[in-house]
């Protein structure tokens, strides 16, 4: 135990396992803290819609291939672990877009483009990596789950972002996303608005990526600051 | 002062299990084996998923050629299946030009040209429809690569500039006009996009005058048609 500024620092140890689930949406984000993926993040978000496709995509495969290279870890030569590891991201992507191209074409037409795209998304080989080959199972798919909705929350927040300032709308095309009944989520929010054009083009995503990242700082420091407040203690991630 | 968590007796026979397994995955033949084995399966699962799919996809994208088609050629004006009779017309300046011939009661009405020139971030492939008389039925950009946001604005779901085309010829309007307003034209360019605007104009324009060279094949008489 030892003390800082008065507040007693506890690190916290031994998860339960919706912890891997929670830990990924925020103090862990893929792009936000681990900064991993952001070649996606930063291209596929001109608009919400577009966000929230590329996000939810990218979690069914980290579900999936978590869940396949944590229950082949034993077997896993540490030699060959990348091109086994990149075999299988590759073979489960593949699959998922065959399926989404004969089942739900419209979805496709809309993502169709991204989906090949999450086979070099790192986020993907860096959690099987850094997570599934030292873990069960169930943790590896509740560390994807979190890791994938982390994701997805990040891009429909920067393709919101950029789509309200590029265009003036927000969840644009939801519908054909969706389905019909979402179509409520389609919103001008400013109308008659030319747009900026920088917040389409890419200068536009990085610029937004920085103010989240700041944005993200200062609620973290805040929320550490309240906590020495009123318990008193330092809470230290492993 | 933590035994619980130290002492805890380790199985003999899972040790000498789990060091076997370590000895293997430390040799070459395994790893290679296991390399090969996961590719092998993979492969399979792809073979399955192609074997599953393939024919919903197909029938898919024909339903998407389908839904395009009829959006440049009203289904009204034709009775026969397009798709079906597509041919591939010889041009000595554009090439292989494939091309939907629209009957009715077997004599030709119009026909769909697929044109593609180059544009900003790659080709852009324009379905363009004409009547005997060479005038624009419709036309309708397949596929294109350009910048989300700034040049997709020749979809018809981001605005209705690519519809203006319609009625228009070749003489009309004379052939100076054919080209976007930065080029003395008379079609509009789009903010800060230029490029795209010119490469569809200038797919159209090409269409119309493949068109007027081959009169007599895409607008005569239908046994002049080479399936």
């Amino acid at each position: 135990m030892s003390h800082c500024g008065g507040a007693q620092i506890v690190v916290r140890q031994g998860k339960r396992p919706w912890q891997y689930f929670t830990d990924a949406l925020w103090d862990y984000n893929v792009a936000l803290v681990q900064m991993l993926a952001l070649c996606p993040a930063l291209a596929v978000t001109t608009s919400a819609t577009n966000g929230l496709g590329m996000g939810l995509a990218t979690t069914l495969v980290l579900i999936i291939s978590n869940a396949i290279i944590s229950s082949l870890r034993h077997v896993i030569s540490p030699e060959v672990r990348n091109p086994l590891m990149i075999g299988i991201i590759a073979g489960v992507v593949t699959l998922i877009d065959m399926a989404m191209n004969a089942w739900t074409h419209e979805l496709y037409q809309v993502l169709g483009l991204f989906i090949a795209l999450i086979v070099t998304n790192c986020a993907v080989l860096g959690r099987a990596e850094a997570f599934c080959l030292k873990h069960p199972v169930l943790p590896s798919i509740l560390d994807g789950a979190g890791s994938g909705i982390g994701f997805t929350w990040v891009l429909v927040l920067i393709g919101g972002i950029r789509e309200i300032l590029g265009s003036g709308t927000l969840f644009a095309q939801a519908s054909s996303l969706l389905g019909a009944h979402f179509q409520w989520l389609e919103l001008t929010v400013l109308p008659g608005f030319q747009g900026i054009l920088l917040a389409i083009l890419p200068p536009g995503a990085f610029i937004a990526l920085g103010f989240l990242l700041a944005g993200k700082r200062v609620l973290d420091r805040r929320r550490a600051e309240r906590r020495i407040k009123t318990h008193g203690e330092l809470v230290v991630l492993p | 002062m933590n035994s619980e968590q130290t002492d805890l007796p380790v199985l003999p026979e899972r040790e000498a299990e789990a060091s076997r397994l370590a000895r293997w995955r430390s040799r070459v033949a395994y790893q290679g084996l296991s390399l090969g084995l996961v590719c092998a399966l993979v492969a399979l699962a792809l073979l399955l998923g192609d074997h599953f799919t393939r024919d919903a996809i197909a029938s898919r994208q024909q339903e998407d050629q389908l839904a395009t088609l009829r959006q440049v050629l009203p289904a009204r004006l034709y009775d026969n299946d397009p798709l079906a009779e597509a041919f591939r017309l010889q041009d000595a300046e554009l090439g292989e030009v494939e091309v939907y011939p629209a009957r009715r009661g077997g004599e030709l009405v119009a026909v769909a040209l697929r044109v593609g020139t180059l544009g900003y971030g790659g080709p852009i492939v324009q379905l363009i429809a004409l009547d005997n008389q060479g005038r624009i039925l419709g036309v309708r950009v397949l596929s294109h690569k350009e910048t989300p946001g700034l040049a997709d604005r020749i979809e018809p779901a981001k605005s209705d500039w690519i519809t203006r085309f319609a009625g228009l010829s070749l003489g009309n309007p004379p052939l100076a006009g054919w080209a976007v307003q930065k080029d003395g034209g008379q079609f509009d360019q789009f903010a800060g996009a230029t490029i795209t605007p010119r490469a569809v104009v200038k797919g159209i324009l090409r269409a119309l005058q493949l068109h007027a060279r081959h009169a007599g094949k895409l607008a005569g008489q239908p046994e002049e048609v080479q399936p």
